[in-house]
């Protein structure tokens, strides 16, 4: 019973998965060393390990969430963990109980997990102070979405081989996006330089600075321009007109193959998803094999996922 | 009433242009004899009761003018009581109250209650305010007439602004012919909508609503174009950016009669104090950039500034513990008003004069009540600090209801020794 009171001592401070900005380099990047591993174990037979035997996860989503959470549940199950999916769409908040009121019931359930997505900027936080477990945030209103910038940068290294050195550009609606902040952070601190292009309306007024450079003009934004993220119109976020129409954005920010041959002449596409095809995206360009990373995105988000759930598990 | 004399006190009282050591004397009803140097040990009777005020400063109790208070209807945040002990520990001796309760504050039978009821459990002067609309929806406005009547103050929607501008005209017409004070929050909401947080680097790294400086412009300047027209008593709560300041400055330059307030939070902390979330720094109007704050520091200086308020607003635990866009806007602040002001004199950005004046006289004035002063016959409401003395905020020591302090752990310098109201003892250290 002497290892009891150190045990204590470590479930007391539980490391958390906030954001890419509170991240030092070294963790970043052994996150992504870890996944690696599992890339290939996702793609066996036998896709089923016992890492996480015996321990809880809770993934919290209250936001509509297709892709992350059955990625975050897949990853639990394959390390083994026991995964439980609350859909907090229509549950005891509409009664009226606050965050910290369902954070402090399911604490009481002793999880060793918890996968968080809120609508508001900063939610995970709060509920990472008020726990006893690993929080991890699955996306917060529009402020980070850590494992997407970190299952990006994967399939660029998967891809390519390296970060460092890269020119990257962010198209779309930065304003509104969590992934467009969390891949600022990362890629930069990678070693990449990061172009963001967006209409004015949708440019958060002091991205700059970010450590980024701001275009409104997709030609010169993407010159030289190795990998190309396109980001989705978040309609949900948007109150009020920021827009003349989503056929005058497709004009001058959809991504199209004669936009493309702005940037760098391999240059690859990349999209968190979901996608609204026509709209920031041309159908087929989005489909390409050859030039769109979106499946693999969406593969290695698992590992990704299970190397986080690994890390943070304590 | 015996009668008092404070002897070894370093006398600040803006009001009559005084900063020399000397004695003041009250007289058996509370009421200032004698001021000053002038006023000697002798001029008292033998059994006069002699305070030794040890070489503090004595100024005149402060003002604040604008404040929350939770009755009736949101007593677990605040109540007379609780707001009494906590504005006297602070200095302040005279409280404007804000009509934003439960129900409004904005019929003759509401202010008769809060009149009764603040004279009963208060134990500091209480100045109601009345809303400047009905329920503060903008829309109808209140009978000015008749609450002035029965002892409303001056007029205002708290943290709400009159949206249409014809509204405000006619508000302004109507005020200026029966001599009401309206005392207006600036923000435009269609530029303010669902913002949190100044409209800057921070609103971008935590992905948060922001809110230009914009919003508060535009409504000032319109206020003002309006003013040319409808000169009423017109006062702007709180403003806090650089570009607010230089819209006042250009307006006082040309002439035109209105006053300006400041809430001690904009003196005094910027954006960058949100940190990761702070909900108890979540304010309104929001807490800018630096050279925002060193601007309206300067702006008191050069007295486009009148007034610096406590923006007292106290709100409990539950409605701060949520994410940063849903938690309750607001912070305490009566009770480290006059501290916290005295940093500006501690890090020479205002002479200490300057600070003092913005806290008594001066909203004394644009309220036009006789407070804020020690001349001769004034009401002895007074304050005795020690200017030096260190001390560091700890939120479970405030007096208020609620502990939600935008300062939680600041050293500060400067502490209120005791407070005096109408010549009585109220608050000693």
């Amino acid at each position: 019973m002497a290892v009891k009171k150190n045990n204590t001592a470590i479930r007391n401070t539980p490391k958390h998965l906030l954001g890419i900005q509170n991240l030092s380099i070294l963790e970043a990047k052994s996150i992504l060393d870890e996944a690696k591993k599992f890339i290939k174990l996702n793609r066996s037979d036998s896709k089923k390990l016992d890492i996480l035997r015996g321990k809880t996860q809770i993934n919290l989503f209250f936001e509509p969430s297709t892709r992350t959470q059955s990625s975050f549940d897949l990853a639990g199950k394959r390390l083994g963990a026991d995964v439980m999916s609350m859909n907090m769409d229509n549950s005891a908040l509409k009664k009226g109980e606050t965050l910290i009121d369902t954070a402090m019931t399911l604490n009481a359930m002793h999880p060793d997990l918890i996968v968080i997505r809120h609508q508001d900027s900063g939610a995970p936080n709060l509920l990472s102070q008020k726990v006893n477990c690993a929080v991890i945030n699955a996306g917060d209103g529009r402020r980070e979405h850590p494992t997407q910038a970190l299952l990006d940068a994967l399939t660029i290294i998967n891809r390519i081989g390296k970060i460092e050195g890269l020119k990257i550009a962010i198209c779309g609606d930065i304003l509104h996006s969590r992934v467009a902040r969390s891949n600022i952070y990362l890629m930069n601190m990678l070693g990449a330089e990061v172009n963001v292009i967006a209409p004015k309306t949708l440019m958060p007024k002091a991205i700059n600075r970010m450590g980024v450079k701001s275009f409104t003009d997709m030609k010169k934004g993407l010159d030289g321009c190795d990998i190309v993220m396109m980001l989705r119109l978040q309609n949900e976020r948007m109150q009020g007109s920021f827009l003349p129409s989503r056929r005058e954005y497709y004009e001058f920010y959809g991504l199209t193959p004669e936009k493309l041959k702005y940037a760098k002449k391999d240059a690859l596409i990349m999209h968190p998803g979901p996608m609204n095809r026509g709209v920031e995206i041309d159908t087929k360009l989005a489909d390409d094999i050859n030039v769109s990373l979106v499946k693999e995105q969406v593969e290695l988000g698992v590992a990704v996922r299970m190397a986080c759930l690994k890390k943070y598990c304590k | 009433m015996k009668e008092k004399i404070f002897i070894n006190a370093r006398i600040i009282d803006p009001s009559q242009n005084m900063d020399e050591k000397g004695s003041l004397i009250l007289n058996d009803n509370g009421k200032v004899k004698a001021i000053g140097k002038s006023a000697k040990k002798k001029d008292v009777s033998p059994d006069a009761e002699i305070i030794d005020v040890k070489g503090n400063i004595l100024i005149p109790g402060l003002v604040d003018m604008k404040a929350f208070v939770g009755e009736p209807g949101y007593e677990y945040k605040e109540n007379f009581r609780t707001l009494s002990h906590a504005a006297l520990a602070g200095g302040v001796t005279s409280i404007v109250t804000m009509p934003n309760t439960k129900p409004f504050i904005d019929n003759v039978s509401m202010v008769d209650f809060i009149i009764r009821r603040g004279r009963d459990k208060a134990s500091v002067n209480l100045f109601p305010c009345a809303s400047i609309t009905k329920q503060s929806e903008g829309k109808l406005m209140t009978e000015f007439g008749l609450l002035s009547g029965r002892g409303i103050i001056g007029f205002s929607d708290v943290n709400k602004t009159i949206q249409n501008t014809e509204l405000m005209a006619r508000i302004m017409d109507y005020a200026s012919d029966i001599g009401v004070l309206i005392m207006q929050h600036a923000e435009d909401y269609e530029l303010s909508k669902n913002a949190c947080i100044n409209d800057g680097e921070i609103a971008t790294r935590l992905g948060l609503e922001g809110v230009s400086t914009i919003a508060e412009r535009i409504i000032i300047e319109r206020d003002l174009t309006l003013l040319s027209e409808y000169p009423c008593r017109y006062h702007i709560n709180q403003i806090s950016s650089k570009q607010s300041l230089e819209v006042i400055k250009k307006n006082k330059n040309n002439g035109k009669k209105f006053t300006v307030g400041v809430s001690i939070n904009n003196l005094s902390l910027n954006e960058n104090d949100i940190g990761e979330f702070k909900t108890f720094l979540k304010l309104s109007p929001p807490l800018r950039l630096e050279e925002d704050r060193v601007a309206l520091v300067k702006g008191i200086k050069e007295g486009l500034i009148d007034v610096i308020v406590s923006d007292h607003l106290p709100e409990d635990e539950e409605s701060k513990r949520l994410p940063f866009a849903q938690a309750a806007t607001g912070a305490i602040g009566v009770e480290t008003l006059l501290p916290l002001s005295l940093e500006m004199f501690h890090n020479e950005s205002l002479p200490i004069n300057k600070i003092i004046e913005a806290l008594t006289i001066n909203p004394a004035k644009i309220l036009k009540i006789k407070k804020g002063s020690l001349s001769k016959g004034s009401d002895g409401d007074i304050c005795i600090f020690d200017l030096e003395a260190p001390w560091k905020v700890d939120a479970s020591k405030l007096k208020s209801k609620s502990k939600n302090t935008a300062i939680e752990g600041r050293n500060l310098q400067g502490k209120v020794l005791m407070t005096y109201l109408n010549g009585q003892l109220a608050f000693k250290q």
